[in-house]
């Protein structure tokens, strides 16, 4: 254990602790924009920079040292977060009114933590690079013009879907992400996961029709049998959002494009909520009961007549394991092994 | 091993004075970039069809850059028994006339020649070697450039080449970064970090593999010093990376030079061949049992590929950028994560000289603290402009007034700038500092890779200061706030106050910013990038404030800030500047004093330079009264 002394407060942190996890234990908060706890560090915002040991270092790399003296708040440490903040905002959209993260922006907290002055912003000159906006995929967008370059995304599609579909591309100034041969997103092998969109720090990612829920309800996601937890955003009778359940152990918060966006089917009029039997000719409404047992009839006269392997019966990858498990056992105890699987391919 | 390289440098130098001593003139042309730029290949090519013509037996050898960029292009001349002379400025019909008056008729041509190397020149040509462009100079790593050619390894040989290679192999590894140590060695990319130091941490740990770097990315604006080394003397580079090799325990080196260097690339691949045919270079080095391979590698034009981490990064196919801190050193973790020794292109070609010569020799050269010498591009408003290598703690003024012979048309020195977009400008007060590593950091400039531009009475410091941002901007990479958004936000503050926008408290937020930059940036680029602000502030703070408070640019540069208009006095009316006008805002007829209709004038300044010197009744006024009250005659 190695121990440190923050802002005069003494604690202990095991080797490997970087000053920034040292500082989350001992309750002390530090702005940061570029960090995300599921992802490698980046260290470009240099906005959490602290005061160790007399040294200006980001408190997100830098590791703890036994002894160390981390001071997060000198007048050094706070000119430099001011003014790294007040460069960001000089080429940022600051249209927050209408940014469907506003209240939710972490360059408003931070914005707000290092305070900033109409007086000084005076003096700074204003540029945005007016780069239109992606709207190619469907499902959510990207305004450039307020992207912060923390490359939160970019990490995210490298480290937690290993899908690399975006980078950094141009240069300084002119940095912005996208894909390659700066293509729109669709054109790319972005696989529209949206796991960027959720640790987007800012209103860049943005999902294309945005609605907020009034509550949440947990589920599982019914797409296939991996069985994701989510919480579904309803507002009104309407399933309007999906999250991932960081809480589910299964996902811990990650879903795929099916999980996050397919859910119109839940409100859709064309959606069977019964079975449906064919009558004369023609798919009637029915109740499970009467599902089940003209299956069961069904089955029982070909298996009289044929034999049983005469039947046999295909299994879905929607079903969770144990689902097919079962349904395997059955066709099996019914003396056949025509059994088969959509996902068999 | 000395015994095999014996047999080497045997045959190098019976080659070597076949050619020496044949009864034939020898023709020396300065082909590096700079001379080809001027001309010299066509002067090539006239030359040989001359001596064709004429039926002379001549040898014709392309050289490099023997530095003297002003008299580009350089044709030497060596006639047997004659010492070697240098006619400059040559063009394709000069050229004919040097052989037919030198070599047919044997008049060597005063009136064309600079002067003479060596001993026992005409009278009425100048000695070289004693002249103010060559007496202050010592050259130690451009010893060969201009000399010989680059693309002859025995040339190299004869001249001393390879034979620190041939004696340390065998010897032990400590011993070699010993007398690096000794000798005080100090990286020549710029930061001045002790040579041997950092072979010594490649040495210490143990891997499979270890990576030799030349960093050859050289990119500061006006700075051409590596390239020309690489022109002009490649195989002294190549020894040294060999020797860096085997001092380190490394089998594979790389040249990290950028693509827009073809000459230099072409002239690499030819010497790094030729080092192999003799047994220099490749598997089992003079029959040692040390094999040593080089591979250039091509940088595709980020100027951020000169710092270390990101040239790694660039070599690894990865985007070009610096890794921030805490991070591991190179020397332990570099390229593929084994460990690098990576060093700039003269401090390569200066060791092999160390370890024959010995630590103590370089020691005598240069200062305590910074040993050897300085190889510097004297460019910009300066008379001889040039290649340049003086001893460390040299006057700086000693460098502008000597060597560069002083300020162009006479005109009044204002200041220098050294370090390149990372350096700073040092005034005339300046002049008497001496040049080595620590002083200059001092001053509020650096060393740099050895970039240095003279600016005159006719030059905006905040025009200068705004040159260099923008080229930091363009080249940020992009990583980090400080360096990306902070360069940019000055720039515009900079295009603010040169374009009569400045607003009081600019150089208050440009001070403020550019303390920002140098703390929160993560690599030497963002942190050395406000420095030609801070210096010229510092040191040239009035300038910026006429620009801010009077809306004047007491130098008479800044465009929104000027207004030319003429003297109806002095104006004789002849014409001449309505003529040149290119958008016809000049009026008058003859004996009609001119106009100029400032609507229409796009301050292109023709007008100004066409105006006869006798007449001198263009001028140029600044400042919010003047303009006010030129503007306010016109209604």
């Amino acid at each position: 254990m190695l121990k440190l002394n923050i802002n005069g407060l003494e604690i202990e942190v095991e080797k490997g602790t970087t000053v920034l996890e040292a500082a989350e234990k001992a309750g002390i908060y530090i702005p940061t924009l570029c960090y995300h706890p599921d992802l490698p560090t980046f260290g470009g915002c240099r906005v959490c920079m602290v005061d160790a040991d007399s040294k200006i270092v980001t408190a997100c790399r830098a590791p703890v040292t036994d002894g160390m003296v981390v001071k997060t708040d000198t007048e050094d440490v706070r000119k430099l977060r001011l003014t790294n903040v007040e460069l960001i905002l000089a080429s940022h959209n600051q249209d927050c009114q209408s940014c469907s993260r506003n209240n939710s922006c972490k360059l408003q907290e931070v914005s707000a933590f290092v305070g900033i002055n109409p007086e000084r912003m005076k003096r700074i000159r204003r540029s945005v690079e007016e780069v239109p906006v992606d709207v190619s995929n469907p499902f959510f967008h990207r305004d450039h013009t307020k992207c912060i370059l923390c490359g939160i995304c970019i990490r995210t599609c490298e480290e937690i879907n290993g899908v690399e579909a975006i980078d950094f591309a141009f240069r300084g100034f002119h940095t912005r992400v996208s894909v390659l041969g700066d293509k729109p997103l669709k054109d790319s092998k972005c696989e529209s996961c949206g796991e960027c969109l959720v640790r987007c720090p800012t209103g860049s990612l943005f999902l294309a029709e945005p609605e907020f829920p009034e509550r949440e309800v947990e589920s599982v996601c019914t797409y296939c049998g991996v069985g994701c937890g989510i919480k579904l955003g309803v507002r009104g009778e309407k399933v309007v959002k999906v999250t991932g359940n960081k809480d589910n152990t299964v996902n811990r918060g990650d879903l795929c494009v099916k999980g996050r966006f397919g859910f119109d089917f839940i409100n859709h009029p064309d959606r069977l909520t019964t079975p449906l039997v064919k009558k004369n000719g023609k798919f009637e409404e029915t109740s499970w009961d009467e599902a089940l047992d003209f299956i069961a009839d069904k089955m029982s006269d070909i298996k009289a007549k044929h034999g049983a392997d005469a039947l046999a019966a295909i299994s879905s990858a929607r079903c969770t394991t144990e689902e097919n498990y079962l349904f395997q056992k059955l066709m099996r105890s019914m003396g056949t092994n025509n059994i088969d699987h959509c996902a068999r391919l | 091993m000395t015994q095999k390289f014996d047999r080497i440098e045997k045959e190098a130098r019976e080659a070597w004075e076949k050619s020496e001593n044949s009864n034939t003139p020898h023709i020396y042309i300065g082909c590096a970039t700079c001379g080809n730029a001027t001309g010299a290949q066509s002067v090539v090519k006239t030359i040989k069809n001359k001596l064709d013509e004429k039926n002379i037996d001549a040898v014709v050898k392309e050289v490099g850059c023997i530095g003297m960029c002003f008299a580009e292009v350089l044709v030497d001349v060596i006639k047997p028994g004659h010492p070697r002379i240098s006619y400059h400025g040559v063009t394709p019909e000069t050229a004919e006339e040097i052989v037919e008056s030198y070599l047919v008729n044997d008049d060597h041509r005063p009136d064309l020649a600079l002067g003479y190397f060596g001993e026992g020149g005409p009278d009425d040509v100048e000695h070289i070697e004693s002249g103010d462009v060559f007496k202050n100079q010592r050259r130690v790593i451009l010893k060969n450039c201009g000399i010989i050619d680059p693309e002859n390894i025995n040339e190299y040989i004869v001249h001393g080449g390879y034979r620190g290679l041939a004696e340390i192999i065998g010897r032990k590894q400590e011993e070699i970064i010993d007398i690096l140590k000794d000798s005080g060695l100090r990286g020549r990319g710029g930061a001045g970090f002790p040579t041997g130091r950092k072979w010594e941490s490649c040495l210490r740990p143990q891997a499979d593999q270890k990576y030799v770097i030349c960093n050859a990315d050289e990119g500061d604006p006006g700075a051409f010093m590596d390239r020309s080394v690489l022109e002009g003397d490649p195989h002294s580079v190549i020894e040294g990376m060999i020797i860096a090799g085997y001092a380190i325990g490394s089998s594979k080196g790389y040249f990290y030079v950028r693509a827009e260097y073809p000459l230099a690339i072409k002239r690499l691949r030819k010497a790094i061949e030729q080092a192999k045919e003799k047994n220099l270079l490749g598997d089992n080095i003079l029959g040692s049992d040390f094999s040593f391979d080089l591979e250039i590698f091509q940088g595709a034009g980020a100027f951020v590929c000169g710092e270390s981490t990101a040239l790694v990064m660039s070599i690894e196919g990865n985007r070009g950028w610096p890794k921030p801190l805490p991070r591991p050193r190179t020397t332990e973790e570099g390229l593929w994560g084994k460990p690098t020794l990576l060093n700039n292109v003269k401090t390569f070609s200066v060791v092999p000289q160390i370890l024959s010569n010995g630590a103590d020799w370089f020691k005598d050269i240069g200062t305590e603290g910074s040993p050897g010498t300085a190889v510097f591009a004297l460019t910009g408003k300066i008379k001889r402009s040039g290649l340049i290598e003086v001893p460390m703690g040299i006057e700086l003024g000693k460098i502008i007034r000597e060597i560069g012979g002083g300020i162009l048309d006479d005109k009044k020195f204002k200041a220098v700038q050294t370090g390149g977009p990372s350096g700073g400008c040092l005034p005339e007060d300046k002049l008497d500092l001496a040049v080595d590593f620590d002083t200059l950091v001092k001053a509020g400039s650096m060393m740099g890779s050895g970039g240095m531009v003279v600016i005159d009475e006719s030059t905006c410091m905040v025009d200068v200061a705004r040159y260099f941002l923008d080229f930091t901007f363009e080249e940020s990479c992009g990583q980090c706030v400080p360096c990306r958004q902070g360069t940019q936000q000055m720039l515009e503050v900079l295009n603010d106050i040169c374009e009569g926008r400045g607003r009081e408290g600019d150089i208050e937020h440009l001070l403020e910013l550019g303390d920002s930059i140098i703390k929160g940036s993560i690599c030497g680029l963002g942190q050395t990038a406000p420095n030609p602000v801070l210096s010229t502030v510092q040191y040239f703070r009035d300038e910026y404030e006429a620009h801010i408070k009077d809306k004047a640019c007491p130098a008479l540069v800044c465009k929104n800030l000027i207004i030319f208009q003429i003297d109806e006095e002095k104006c004789s009316a002849c014409g001449r500047c309505r003529k040149a006008c290119p958008v016809e805002a000049i009026s008058g007829e003859k004996k009609v004093p001119h106009k100029i209709d400032q609507s229409k004038c796009t301050k292109c300044g023709i007008c100004f330079s066409e105006c006869p010197e006798r007449f001198s009744a263009v001028e140029r006024l600044t400042g919010k009264e003047k303009l006010a009250a030129v503007s306010g005659k016109e209604g």
